[in-house]
This record gives structure tokens, C-alpha cells and sequence, in this order.
């Protein structure tokens, strides 16, 4: 089994982490009309909003309660209402995301009950727009929690409770947030071909995938899950669930709705998509159509034309717990071998199943500290400074990505996505390869006997 | 009152400062900065503030004792440049978890953490910042970073400036504060020079200081302390033994300027270097602040040839845009740049102002911006979203010259658009910087990419489109579509006519 290794240092060194109501606000922007509010100091927004327009080149909607020191020390509901208040007059959006910073939970106060007596005071004037609450303090988790905690308090405040009839064609999916806009296109598109419909929450393909509005500038989110499809989530025959983190939301769905749900930790690779696609099989009731198999043979061909690159390469890897999963379980289904990697947070059940020796959890410092001597770097662009002092290529994952165009549009799931990742790293490794020198081959430079080099890749399978 | 408390009071009071003078005892107390409106806000806090204004500071370890989202979300987002050591970009911050929070161990995980960076990177000092949460549970920085000096034997700053008491601008001048309480001053050089000068609120965005300090090397004089773009530690320490000051970016770091002059003698102006006739007249203030304090006289004359020259070789790079750019309209939407300079550098070759933002111009700036704009109308103090749409939509400009924050709103609207704030590509600064930024005005507006982004679909009514399509026979019935479409042009078809 992975051992999980805890974080000892004080100073954290060039973080990995993104924060926690930052990811929630990113569940909220997947929904249409809506725009998601910070509870806190107007600096904590500023940084988010800066940090997510520099990944997406997006316009992104978000707001602040901008609470100052004298509104935090006396409590900050006043600001809270009156923050809701503006929006609604000024924006009138469908929804609403309220998510606390660390600032207001480490004062202390009751939110979700400050925030049913604000609704019920207010009901005229803000009559047509759901309200929701994430509980996102900084000091604790990263993208992951606060997404999947966003995700949760709009099924329980949203969603229609109780067993519903349910339309045999409809499912629902709740992507986890690694998956690129490209990555959710696909799967509606997938689904799709089996006569089925998918509702995806949240669908950032709908609202950050670069398109606009033609005539208007719209302040909210334009494109992604409507409110009512999330009221009637109760009506899918089935949940899917994409990512360990998404198993909370799901259980949630099914407690109130009674729907089932079924958990893909990760849709990269082959057998994972053939389970998937199988699923789809079974609850449509017709066989993968003749596109879908055309996928999965040319993923066939790009294992066998890639694997060449892969085998034997170390890969140092920091990333949140289910896109570290995801990347491992890809890395070593081609032969690689995990030689470092980093997490944000122990205590994901997902990290023991990483294909590592160990997990560390800790920052982009201590994968510079683990990554001498890898083949490849992956994370998000803050590792392009750890990448060049090592001189060890870097494939950007995950978020932020503000260095490079293109990452909501790239690939990353099912046949085609896989596929494509192959490509992406084997190019990498290709452009990055060295001639071979006299000095480089000599037998006798650097000889390594055996006992004393590292266990060769094949002894952990 | 606690120390903060009074700091910010103090620099609320800032006399030099333009705003302030108007203003009577008790409206300068209530500070600079108007109330948020909850829902409605915009900007950053006064921790971000003061981290722009220290962390170009190349050579220090900057340390935020926060939880993750003051420093994680933030770290290396900044174009400034450095010639040298790269540990300002290196990301310290305590990350806070809940547990240090409940427990009350911020103390002890800051003077830990303080030891770790002293230990692996050994840096000449190390500044530690504050930030919301950390005031909030009463860590007194201040006590933690005497003890680490002490016992570390570096020094250790505090830069006491948690988000919640304001905007990034007081956040700026709390920073100049802490530089003069801990830093300046408390090292002596050896070399000091009648020709030495120190240059407050240059950033050093996209190293656009190089193309400035070459001209002050041929006249012979010395930078001793560039505070805070491409600074050492040492530099700034001993800033206290310059000669002369200019300050550059207009309000941030005033009480540091005029508090240095108070404490040293050091005289200082305000001015700065973009466009050519403030970059001159930047020089030319510095040799006359130099001479009045000693340097020989012959520096004026120096200045004075080597302005002639510079502003001949740049005004003749820029006479060539004339015919591509004359009679083009921009709006100027940014504070940041001072827009009276840039404007007048812009008018100069024929460009046409269409707008210009005076959000952060002081008041003389606004005079010389309502002379040369003729128009009054056309300054704003800021312009919402929807209002900058529809104007840029309409076609009212194009080109909007802006910081990253509405950037989309004219992509989207489909109109050229360059940065001149913060994150921006290219270095603007005297007089090369000039040419260069009416260079990439230049390739922004004549970008082949405009024509086809504001060409509708075929499928759309489009007229132009008639002519380029080959005349082949499975074409011809998706043209006869087009005549039967709704036969009103749109708009921006027009545009297209005019600006080839
Ligand atoms: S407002 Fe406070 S908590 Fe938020 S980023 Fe600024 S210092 Fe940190």
C-alpha cells in the first residue's frame, strides 16, 4: 500500500494548493446565470479572480462581502445580506454561491442560519434566485474540497427531495473539477451517442469554454447547468460520479433522491472507459456504436506506437489526490514508473491507491526536492520555475495554467483522451530527447553496480 | 491605539500628498479610500499592496504568514524584472491549517518557518507579512520577527499590513513604511557619489527599467537604490545616502519619498517615465536636484544634449507610424500608467483620444489632460462593464490601451486591445519604450485577425462575402441564401472599410 507521508515542514514552499473557496466558486461558475460570492476581505476575491482569469482568459463573475477589520471583529452578516442584495438588484442572476473565506470562519459565526434569516427577510425582493452556501475556509483543503462542497450544498438546497419518476433515458453526471471543458464536451457527447441525456453538474463547458454572448455584456455566467436541471437531478435513472471527491455529492443525490450512483475514479485509460462505456451499454440498452469502437481500436494503436517512449521513464507528479490518481494509474499503464509524488491533503482514500511507493503531502518544494533525476515533470505552471532549475521538461496539468493556451480545450478522458495524452507526453519526451555521446555511453563513467541502485520498475507489479 | 492603528492614521495624513491637501483635519482621517460596497467591489487588499510594492526586492525571502489563500492563489503573478538572484520568486508562506488556527500555534509555526528559509537559502533578510487571519487570532509578527533577528542573526522584517484594513494603496505606503521603521538606513556604503540618486516606485515591469538606466549611465549618474524593481537588499538599506529622489508611480510611495527628504535631506519630484516628454523631463529634474545639491553645473548642459539627441532619434521611429496610425482613436483606460504623458506622446503622431481614465491622476494631471483633450467629457473616473461594452461594441474606439481587468471586455467586443498595467509583455518606459508601445499599437489594431472575427458566419447576411466566394456550381445556391437573407449590413462590416 501507498504510504501517505504528513507535511512537517513550517514553511510551506511555493505552494501547490490553489484555495479552497476558490474551487467552490469554480462549481458555482458551472451553472448558468449565476455568480459565486466570497465571504471575506476583498483581497482573498481579487486574488481568485485574478488567478482564474489568468487560466481560463475568460471574463469570470465574482464577488466579495468586503468585510473590514471593524465588520469581522463585530460579525459579518450585514455585509453578507447586503452583498446578496446588490447582486440581485444589480445582476439578477438564477443562483446565487456564497463561500465562506478563512477570514470569516475564523471568527465564528452561524452562516447558514444567518443566511435562512436573510432569505426569509428578504423573500420579496430576492424572489427568483437560489442562495447557496459552501463552508470553504482557506486554512483547509484545496480546489478539490471546495468544489465537491459546492456541488453537495446545491443538491441538498436545489434539488427536488424524495423518489421521483424517473426518465429512463437521463442520467446524471457529477464530473469531478479536473476535467477540462473539452474533457465534458466529450462525455455529453459520448453519452449522447448511446440516445441518452446527460445532465452535468457543474458544466463549465457550457460557461467557460470561450464563447459569448453576441450583442450584450452579460455580468453572470452565460451557459452551464440551468437551475431546474439541478432541481431535477431526482429524475436520472443513474449518477455517475467522476473522481473520489464526487462520491460525498453523489451519496448526497442518493440519500435525498434515491437515484445510484456509480464512481469512476478516473475515466483516463482503457480499462476504465471500456467499464464506462459499458455502463452506458447497460443503461441504454444498445450496444457502443461503431464510433466508440473506433475510438478504442486507435487508442490500441497509440499504446502500441507509445509505449516505447514510456517505458522505464520516471515521473515526478504533484497534483490534487483524484488527478494524481487519474495521471499515476495513466503514467504506469504505459510502463513509467512514479519516481516522486505530491499532494495537497492526506486524507483522500483515493492517495492509497496511487501507483507510487509514497505519497508526500506538501508543495511544489518538495517535488523539486524528490524530482532530481526524473524524466518528466507534471503540474500546473508554477512548476515551470522548479522545471527550469532542474532542466527536466514540465507537462502542465491541472490548475492554474496561465503560461499556456489551449488547457480547457485539451483532452483528457475516455478513448480519444487517453489517446491524446499518449501524443501529448511521448512528444514531449521526443523533443526532449539527447544524442547519445562517447561520454554518455562509457561503461565505466558513473558504474552503478545493482545492491546499490533502486529497485528496477518491473518488481512492483 | 494599537501600533497599526496609528501607522495608518499617519499615512492617511500624508501631507504631500495632492488628495490630502484639499481636504480639511477631519476628512483626511477618514483616509483615502471610499467604503466598499459589499457586492460591488473591486481591488485588491492592502496586504496585496504591499506585497507589489516589497517583493521586487530580489535577493529577500518573503515569508506570508497567512493560510493558503493570500499566498497560494497569488505567488509569481507579477512581470517584474530581476538581473540577478530569483529567491523573490521563491513562494514562503506559513499555510496556516485549521489545527495552527484552533491551537493558537501561528507564533511558533512563523518562527519555525523563519528558521527553515534561513537555514536552506541563507538570504540577506527575510520580510514577513501579515495578513487577515493572523491579525485576527493576535499573532504579534512584530515580537516574532525581533526574536528570529536575534537569534537568526539577519534581519527580519515586519511588514505589518493584514488585507482588512484597506485597499492595495494603503497597503503600498504601509509597505514604504516598514522599509523606513526596519530597513533603509541601517547600513552604511562605502561609495557614496555626488551623482547618486535613488528612484522610488519603478517596478521594473518587463525590465523596462533597462531602457531607462542606460541614459542616466551616460550622464554619468548612479542609481543607488531603484526601490523595489530589480533592488537588492543591500541597495535599499543604504538608500538613506543618495543625493536626489524621483518618485515614479505616482501616490504609492509618497510618505517614503517625503519622509526620506525629512529624515536625510533627500529632495525628491515626482515624474516619470513614459512618453517622451516626461521621460525628458525627468532627466532634466534629477541633473537639477543633483546640481542644487552639489554636482557641478556642467550636468545640466550634459542632460540637456543627451535630451536633444534621444528626442530626436524618437520622434522620428514614432513619425513613422504617422500614416499607419493617424486619425485612429484610443481610449486610455488605466491608472496606472500616468496618461497625461502617454496622450500627448499619442496626439503628437495624430492618434485621437478618445477617452482616458483619471482614476489615479492627480489633480495636475487632470489640468493637463483636460488642455490637451479639448473635451472634457471624454475623462472618466471609471466606466462600468456594460458602459465600456456597448461603447467599444459601437465602435466608438479602436483600440483600448487597459490593465487585465477588462481586457475581455474588449476582446469580446471584438475591439484591438493592449496591456499597460501589471502583466504586460513589453516594456513601455522612456524613450525606446515609447516607440515600442506605439509599435504594438500598431500591430494590435492592423492585425489581420479583427477582419475575420467581426466577419459574420456565411450563413449570416453578409454581403463581402459574395465576391470571395469561387464561383463553382455547388456554391451557387448557398449565395443565393445570402440575398435572400435579411438584407440590413451589420455594423461592423463597416468598420472594415475604413480602418484597411
Ligand atoms: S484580504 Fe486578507 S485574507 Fe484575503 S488575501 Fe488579503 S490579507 Fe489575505
Amino acid at each position: 500500500m501507498t504510504r501517505i507521508l504528513p507535511q512537517t515542514k513550517s514553511a510551506a514552499v511555493n505552494p501547490l494548493k490553489s484555495s479552497q473557496p476558490l474551487g467552490a466558486a469554480l462549481a458555482f461558475l458551472g451553472v448558468n446565470d449565476a455568480i459565486p460570492l466570497f465571504h471575506g476581505s476583498q483581497g482573498c476575491t481579487s486574488f481568485a479572480l485574478v488567478l482564474l482569469v489568468r487560466h481560463f482568459k475568460e471574463a469570470v463573475p465574482l464577488q466579495t462581502t468586503a468585510m473590514d477589520e471593524v465588520a469581522t471583529i463585530l460579525g459579518g452578516m450585514d455585509h453578507l445580506e447586503e452583498a446578496i442584495l446588490n447582486l440581485k438588484a444589480r445582476t439578477n442572476p438564477e443562483l446565487i454561491g456564497v463561500c465562506t473565506t478563512a477570514l470569516v470562519e475564523t471568527r465564528g459565526e452561524d452562516f447558514a442560519r444567518g443566511l435562512s434569516n436573510i432569505k426569509m427577510m428578504r423573500a420579496k425582493e430576492l424572489a427568483g434566485t437560489e442562495i447557496v452556501l459552501a463552508n470553504t475556509p482557506d486554512f483547509d483543503g484545496a480546489i478539490e474540497e471546495g468544489w465537491a462542497k459546492a456541488v453537495t450544498a446545491m443538491i441538498q438546497r436545489i434539488t427536488l427531495r424524495g423518489e421521483q419518476a424517473r426518465q429512463r433515458k437521463k442520467i446524471a453526471i457529477l464530473p469531478g473539477w479536473n476535467l477540462t471543458v473539452a474533457d465534458i464536451e466529450h462525455l455529453r457527447e459520448t453519452v449522447e451517442s448511446f440516445g441518452l441525456k446527460a445532465v452535468i453538474l457543474p458544466d463549465l463547458s457550457g460557461s467557460l469554454d470561450g464563447t459569448v454572448p453576441d450583442d450584450r455584456w452579460v455580468p453572470t455566467t452565460y451557459g452551464g447547468t440551468t437551475v431546474k436541471d439541478i432541481h431535477e437531478l431526482g429524475t436520472a435513472m443513474q449518477c455517475i460520479a467522476i473522481g473520489e471527491h464526487m462520491r460525498r455529492p453523489a451519496e448526497v443525490l442518493e440519500r435525498l433522491t434515491g437515484v445510484p450512483y456509480a464512481l469512476f475514479q478516473s475515466l483516463t485509460g482503457l480499462k476504465d472507459t471500456d467499464r464506462f462505456v459499458s455502463l452506458l451499454s447497460a443503461i441504454s440498452g444498445t450496444p457502443a456504436p461503431a464510433k466508440i469502437r473506433r475510438r478504442r481500436a486507435q487508442l490500441q494503436d497509440a499504446l502500441l506506437d507509445g509505449h516505447f517512449h514510456f517505458g522505464g521513464k520516471k515521473i515526478a507528479i504533484a497534483a490534487e489526490p483524484d488527478q494524481l490518481y487519474q495521471l499515476a494509474t495513466f503514467f504506469t499503464g504505459m510502463g513509467a514508473e512514479i519516481a516522486a509524488a505530491v499532494s495537497t491533503t492526506g486524507t483522500s482514500k483515493i492517495l492509497e491507491k496511487v501507483p507510487a511507493e509514497q505519497v508526500q503531502v506538501g508543495d511544489l518544494g518538495d517535488l523539486e526536492g524528490f524530482a532530481a533525476g526524473a524524466d518528466l515533470l507534471v503540474t500546473h505552471s508554477h512548476g515551470r520555475q522548479a522545471a527550469e532549475r532542474l532542466r527536466i521538461p514540465l507537462m502542465r496539468v491541472g490548475f492554474p495554467i496561465f503560461d499556456r493556451l489551449g488547457s480547457q480545450h485539451k483532452l483528457t478522458i475516455l478513448y480519444q483522451g487517453t489517446r491524446d495524452l499518449i501524443f501529448d507526453v511521448a512528444n514531449i519526451f521526443q523533443a526532449s530527447q539527447h544524442a547519445p555521446t562517447p561520454g554518455s555511453l562509457d561503461p565505466f563513467r558513473n558504474r552503478e553496480m545493482p545492491d546499490d541502485s533502486r529497485p528496477p520498475t518491473f518488481s512492483r507489479h | 491605539m494599537s501600533p497599526l492603528t496609528v501607522k495608518i492614521n499617519d499615512v492617511f495624513n500624508e501631507p504631500a500628498c495632492e488628495k490630502n491637501r484639499s481636504k480639511d483635519a477631519k476628512a483626511r482621517q477618514k483616509g483615502c479610500s471610499k467604503p466598499l460596497t459589499p457586492g460591488a467591489a473591486a481591488g485588491g487588499c492592502a496586504f496585496d499592496g504591499a506585497k507589489i510594492v516589497l517583493q521586487p526586492i530580489t535577493d529577500v525571502a518573503h515569508l506570508i504568514h497567512a493560510p493558503l489563500a493570500c499566498e497560494g492563489n497569488s505567488w509569481d503573478n507579477r512581470g517584474a524584472a530581476s538581473s540577478g538572484p530569483t529567491l523573490w520568486r521563491t513562494s514562503f508562506t506559513t499555510d496556516l491549517t485549521e489545527l495552527d488556527v484552533v491551537m493558537g500555534q501561528g507564533e511558533r509555526k512563523l518562527f519555525k518557518a523563519i528558521r527553515e528559509i534561513k537555514e536552506k537559502h541563507a538570504p540577506p533578510a527575510i520580510f514577513v507579512y501579515s495578513t487577515c487571519v493572523t491579525a485576527l487570532i493576535g499573532d504579534d509578527i512584530e515580537a516574532v520577527c525581533k526574536r528570529a533577528a536575534e537569534k537568526f542573526g539577519l534581519p527580519v522584517v515586519p511588514v505589518n499590513t493584514p488585507g482588512f484594513v484597506g485597499s492595495k494603496n494603503l497597503g503600498n505606503k504601509l509597505a514604504g513604511e516598514a522599509l523606513l521603521d526596519h530597513v533603509i538606513g541601517t547600513v552604511e556604503p562605502d561609495d557614496i557619489g555626488p551623482f547618486d540618486i535613488n528612484i522610488l516606485g519603478e517596478f521594473n515591469l518587463s525590465g523596462e527599467f533597462w531602457l531607462v538606466k542606460p541614459l542616466l549611465d551616460r550622464l554619468g549618474i548612479r542609481v543607488r537604490a531603484c526601490i523595489p524593481g530589480d533592488a537588492r537588499y543591500l541597495d535599499v538599506a543604504s538608500a538613506h545616502r543618495a543625493r536626489a529622489a524621483m518618485m515614479v508611480c505616482s501616490t504609492a510611495l509618497i510618505n517614503l519619498a517625503r519622509k526620506m527628504e525629512e529624515r536625510w535631506d533627500i529632495p525628491f519630484f515626482e515624474g516619470s517615465f513614459y512618453g517622451i516628454t516626461d521621460t525628458s523631463e525627468a532627466l532634466r529634474q534629477i541633473a537639477k536636484l543633483l546640481v542644487n545639491k552639489g554636482a557641478d553645473l556642467e550636468l545640466i548642459e550634459r542632460t540637456e544634449t543627451l535630451i536633444a539627441e534621444e528626442e530626436a532619434i524618437a520622434w522620428e521611429k514614432l513619425e513613422a507610424y504617422r500614416p499607419r496610425l493617424e486619425g485612429k482613436r484610443v481610449l486610455l483606460n488605466t491608472g496606472g500608467v500616468k496618461s497625461w504623458s502617454v496622450a500627448h506622446a499619442l496626439m503628437e503622431i495624430g492618434v485621437e483620444i478618445v477617452g482616458t481614465s483619471v482614476k489615479k491622476s492627480t489633480v495636475e494631471d487632470k489640468e493637463r489632460i483636460k488642455q490637451i483633450l479639448k473635451d472634457e467629457n471624454h475623462m472618466f473616473e471609471s466606466m462600468p462593464a456594460r458602459e465600456l461594452y456597448d461603447m467599444l461594441s459601437e465602435d466608438k474606439a479602436d483600440i483600448m490601451l487597459s490593465g487585465g481587468r477588462t481586457q475581455f471586455i474588449a476582446l469580446k467586443a471584438k475591439t484591438p486591445w493592449l496591456d499597460i498595467n501589471q502583466e504586460r509583455q513589453h516594456p513601455y518606459a522612456g524613450y525606446e519604450g515609447m516607440v515600442e508601445l506605439v509599435r504594438q499599437i500598431d500591430l494590435a489594431i492592423h492585425n489581420p485577425i479583427w477582419r475575420q472575427v467581426r466577419e459574420p458566419a456565411p450563413w449570416e447576411y453578409q454581403p463581402a462575402i459574395e465576391k470571395e466566394l469561387p464561383s463553382t456550381k455547388s456554391d451557387t445556391e448557398t449565395v443565393h441564401d445570402f440575398k435572400k437573407a435579411s438584407p440590413q449590413e451589420p455594423t461592423v462590416s463597416a468598420t472594415f472599410e475604413e480602418s484597411r
